[in-house]
């Protein structure tokens, strides 16, 4: 009925609804079906090039199910006009690009091995994409204000923390590749629940932190020119640490725990505003990562390949660096404009479609493709910040912030592995790899950030 | 908050900086390096995906790429392998390729500079992308006939035209089948190749272009170039003939191969001594030269350098330096002095040439798909290296040394031909080296030829060049000349 009239509507305006400020209508709106449009139009003719490069014909089966892709984001969209109609107009169009060409890449590769039906990775990849927008649309119908997440501060940490260790409970757990970070999910596949795990921890950090920041950042003792906590209040940044570390130790996940701690590390800093936190936990993460890097295999292995990455000896070893450096020889094979979608060798390295979905793209789209897409992460990761800017509630600035740090670090981790910044960890690149449990998260967080950033443009603006 | 907020994002932006950075580095600048990398199996599926051009002799693939149903999508193919592969080599899919393989890959995959404009054309045709072939300068009778008459030898025969320096023959043996290292078996590959890098008698080395071996005698042609140049000299110039010769500074002592004088007399001529290829003449003959001037003349014929035709020519040497006993063992082709059969055809084909060193070349054409000529190899001259007057002294004694001199076996009926043997020893006991080099018709020169017999052609210390590689340049010179 809304839609009927806005003067009629803030007349009628019920009393548990937000005073809204006049605006022109639905123009943000207008602008993300525009760009929504264009998103479409990109992954569409992703799908259709990699078919022509790759097969040389069309194949209308992937065609079809992008149209579904489309037509669900268009639905969120049109959900956001309901339920959000002030939330940024960038980052449905930011997220669905990314999952359309993430899809494309993932197809492409399917197309070099010979997959197809239910074994095609680019099938399921794009069933989770509907699952997960669907999720979204929930999350975006369910939650009509974000501070109703305060409310439940403890209980998001309580299941943060039992997801993320849900992979160590027997029979339940998988182990891939080493890493015992999914759980069986009947026969739909493998989950991974840390993924989920670090929204319910960003909404705890936020609630916890606004909570108890004045204690964590009020009392204590100054020492070579920063204000360091008093003992007793170091207790939740030891108890985020241990966690980290058990991470390390019993899921033997490296990147999951840097990014939960950094995570933290970030939120804590943001609430209290002192230094001495990000330096006390820096050095714990880094005296944790040294003494693991020494006693711990796998961990010790990595920062070989990392450092010596050529060398023959580390190359030809066992868990050593062939997969890296057949990212960087796809890379390398990109170059500046890549070679055409469909047109390079991706699959010659070891799992193209998740971890090294970047080196994918890069092979095939070249620097020009990576450039666009990391640019695309910057602006998703500034739209966040934007909300923590405008924002007037700290829980719900702190989240957004949290939310959208989550992503940029995710995305350093990954990319900055494949590409020998730092050790190379597994983790998924938002959006784009293939895995259903990250698609599910990501999306819930845009959903999120939409939510928030239409609560941060409904606030009623004082004048000071 | 906001003042965090801020810095929290300036750390973001460094973040995504050091991502920028990262990527462009891998993808810009280490481009190049990470591409030909060895490991980098995409370069080499890369190379795969064209149809790899043919090499042809006479019109005739030797080597053509087969369409197959794999990854590598063409199965590299040699016809005749065993005779042809010094010349077209090998491309393995698990290694570098070899022969003209190596030496024109960017011609034969496409992908050279000067066929840039053939492949936008082809981009806008629509034509599927091709390599360039490859006319080689063989002449098949020629090939053909080193090849069987070199028989069962280790060693090799080069002939080439002494006009233009196109090599019409090269032959070395034993050969092996490029086929057996272009399988698409890496395991496969693998075992031929050790199998033949393991075989004592070297079959992978192209001996024509690769091996270095004594000259022995036939150096003795580089030095009659010298000393009649020099303008000291003629060809009846007279040395000392003594059945041994002591070089100053030293007690070690030289004879001739017969062990006597060289012939009759108390003095022998510059020509007698090249006529019947005796040692203490020459030896005097060098160290009244001296290092310098040898040297110098070697080098004008290509000595000392390498070149490429377009594979690259193993440096044959001359050395430097050397004192009186050493540049006498140096000049009958002893000492420290070693050469390529295709040099000392390049000395041959010089004298034959009326002085003039003409750069050997065994590519005659460059085709585009379409068979037009992307490149034609014209004679290139690297230099003259003596007079006409003192090729056509040297010519004559050559002539003289097969009719009537230590290269007997080499004479042919109703045809001049000019020619030098060689026997130079490995040491005391090792086999000896046996050469022969020439060219004929003498009075219109056709063909240089020369033939190289290794490990002492099966008989140790007791073969000799006019015994073993002068009939087998007489073979050849015939079948060329009777085509």
């Amino acid at each position: 009925m809304r839609s009927l009239s806005r003067a009629s509507a803030l007349e009628a305006r019920p009393a548990n609804e937000p005073v809204r400020r006049l605006h022109l209508p639905q123009k943000l709106r207008n602008l993300e079906l525009f760009l929504l449009l264009i998103a479409c139009f990109i992954n569409a003719s992703s799908v259709v090039l990699v078919q022509l490069g790759a097969l040389g014909e069309l194949d209308p089966t992937l065609v079809l199910l992008g149209t579904g892709l489309s037509v669900l984001v268009i639905s969120l969209h049109v959900v956001l006009r309901f339920v959000a109609r002030d939330a940024d107009p960038f980052i449905l169009p930011i997220a669905t690009v990314l999952n359309g060409v993430g899809i494309a890449m993932i197809y492409r590769i399917d197309i070099a091995d010979a997959q197809s039906g239910w074994a095609s990775a680019a099938v399921r990849q794009t069933v989770w994409s509907a699952l997960a927008i669907f999720s979204a649309i929930v999350v975006l119908l369910v939650i009509r204000n974000h501070r109703v997440l305060f409310r439940y501060t403890y209980i998001a940490g309580l299941v943060g923390v039992v997801l993320l260790f849900l992979p160590l409970v027997p029979g339940l757990g998988q182990e891939i590749s080493g890493a015992r970070v999914w759980i069986r999910v009947g026969s739909f596949g493998t989950f991974q629940p840390g993924e989920i795990a670090k929204i319910a921890l960003a909404v705890f950090f936020a609630g916890y932190l606004v909570r108890n920041r004045d204690s964590l950042s009020m009392v204590g003792r100054k020492f070579l020119g920063a204000r360091f906590p008093r003992f007793r209040d170091l207790g939740p940044i030891l108890v985020v640490w241990a966690l980290s570390m058990s991470v390390i130790i019993f899921q033997r996940d490296l990147g999951t725990a840097l990014l939960y701690f950094g995570l933290f590390l970030v939120m804590l800093y943001l609430a209290t505003g002192r230094l001495s936190w990000v330096i006390m936990g820096m050095g714990l993460f880094l005296g944790g990562a040294v003494v693991a890097s020494q006693t711990l295999n796998y961990v010790n292995g990595r920062f070989t390949n990392w450092l010596d990455a050529l060398n023959p000896a580390v190359y030809d070893a066992d868990g050593g660096s062939f997969q890296l450096v057949q990212g960087l020889f796809g890379l390398a094979k990109g170059g500046l404009l890549g070679t055409g979608w469909g047109q390079g060798r991706p699959e010659l390295t070891p799992v193209p479609q998740s971890d090294y979905i970047i080196a994918s793209l890069g092979e095939e789209l070249g620097l020009a493709g990576i450039f666009a897409i990391l640019a695309l992460y910057l602006l998703f990761v500034a739209r966040g910040f934007r909300i923590g800017f405008a924002g007037q509630d700290d829980f719900g600035k702190l989240l957004a912030v949290g939310l959208a740090f989550v992503v940029a670090l995710q995305c350093f981790i990954v990319i900055g592995g494949v590409t020998r910044v730092i050790p190379l960890t597994g983790l998924t690149t938002p959006f784009l790899a293939a895995g259903g449990s990250s698609l599910v998260a990501n999306w819930i967080i845009a959903a999120l950030l939409l939510r928030l950033s239409d609560t941060v443009r409904n606030q009623p603006r004082l004048v000071v | 908050m906001n003042r965090e907020l801020k810095r929290v994002s300036i750390v973001v932006m460094l973040m995504f900086g050091a991502l920028l950075t990262s990527t462009s580095i891998v993808q810009a600048f280490q481009a190049d390096n990470l591409s030909a990398d060895p490991r980098n199996t995409r370069t080499l599926y890369d190379s795969y995906q064209v149809e790899r051009g043919a090499i042809l002799v006479a019109g005739d693939p030797i080597a053509q790429s087969m369409p197959v149903d794999d990854d590598f999508k063409f199965l590299r193919t040699y016809t005749n392998p065993e005779l042809y592969a010094p010349i077209t080599g090998y491309i393995p899919i698990n290694g570098e390729p070899t022969g003209l393989e190596f030496a024109l890959n960017a011609e034969l995959t496409g992908t050279s500079n000067s066929q840039f404009f053939d492949k936008i054309s082809a981009l806008v045709t629509g034509q599927e992308p091709k390599g360039a072939a490859v006319e080689v300068t063989i002449d098949t009778v020629a090939q053909q006939a080193a090849w069987d008459a070199l028989g069962e030898y280790t060693g090799s025969v080069v002939v080439t035209e002494p006009a233009t320096g196109r090599i019409l023959a090269m032959v070395s043996k034993p050969s092996f089948n490029p086929n057996l290292l272009t399988v698409h078996n890496n395991a496969e590959v693998t075992t031929s190749y050790e199998a033949l890098l393991a075989d004592e008698n070297a079959p992978l080395i192209n001996r024509a272009i690769n091996s270095l071996n004594p000259p022995g005698s036939i150096f003795k042609l580089v030095v009659t170039t010298a000393a009649l140049e020099s303008g000291s000299y003629t060809p009846e110039s007279t040395f000392p003939n003594v059945a041994v010769y002591t070089a100053p500074g030293t007690t070690s002592k030289i004879e001739n191969s017969s062990g006597g004088t060289c012939g009759a007399g108390d003095t022998v001529t510059l020509a007698t001594a090249l006529r019947l290829s005796c040692n203490v003449p020459f030896a005097e003959l060098g160290v009244e030269l001296g290092d310098t001037a040898i040297r110098e003349t070697a080098e004008k014929f290509g000595f000392n350098g390498t070149y490429s035709i377009p594979m690259t020519v193993t440096e044959s040497n001359y050395p430097r330096g050397l004192d009186d006993p050493q540049t006498a063992q140096s000049a009958f082709g002893q000492y420290d002095v070693r050469t390529t059969p295709l040099q000392m055809a390049m000395v041959s084909a010089a004298i034959a040439n009326g002085g003039i060193v003409m750069a050997p070349n065994l590519v005659q054409e460059i085709l585009a798909p379409n068979l037009s000529a992307i490149e034609t190899f014209e004679p290139t001259e690297l230099g003259r290296v003596m007079s006409e007057e003192t090729a056509a002294t040297l010519t004559a004694m050559m002539i003289n040394g097969v009719q009537d001199g230590a290269a007997s076996n080499a004479r042919i009926d109703g045809v001049d031909v000019a020619g030098k043997t060689g026997t130079a020893q490995n040491g005391s006991t090792d086999p000896f080296t046996l050469w022969f080099t020439g060219f004929a018709p003498a009075n219109d020169p056709q063909y240089a030829i020369t033939v190289l017999i290794e490990n002492g052609g099966g008989m140790g210390q007791t073969g000799f060049g006019n015994l073993l590689a002068a009939p087998v340049a007489q073979k050849v010179l015939e079948a060329v000349l009777n085509k």
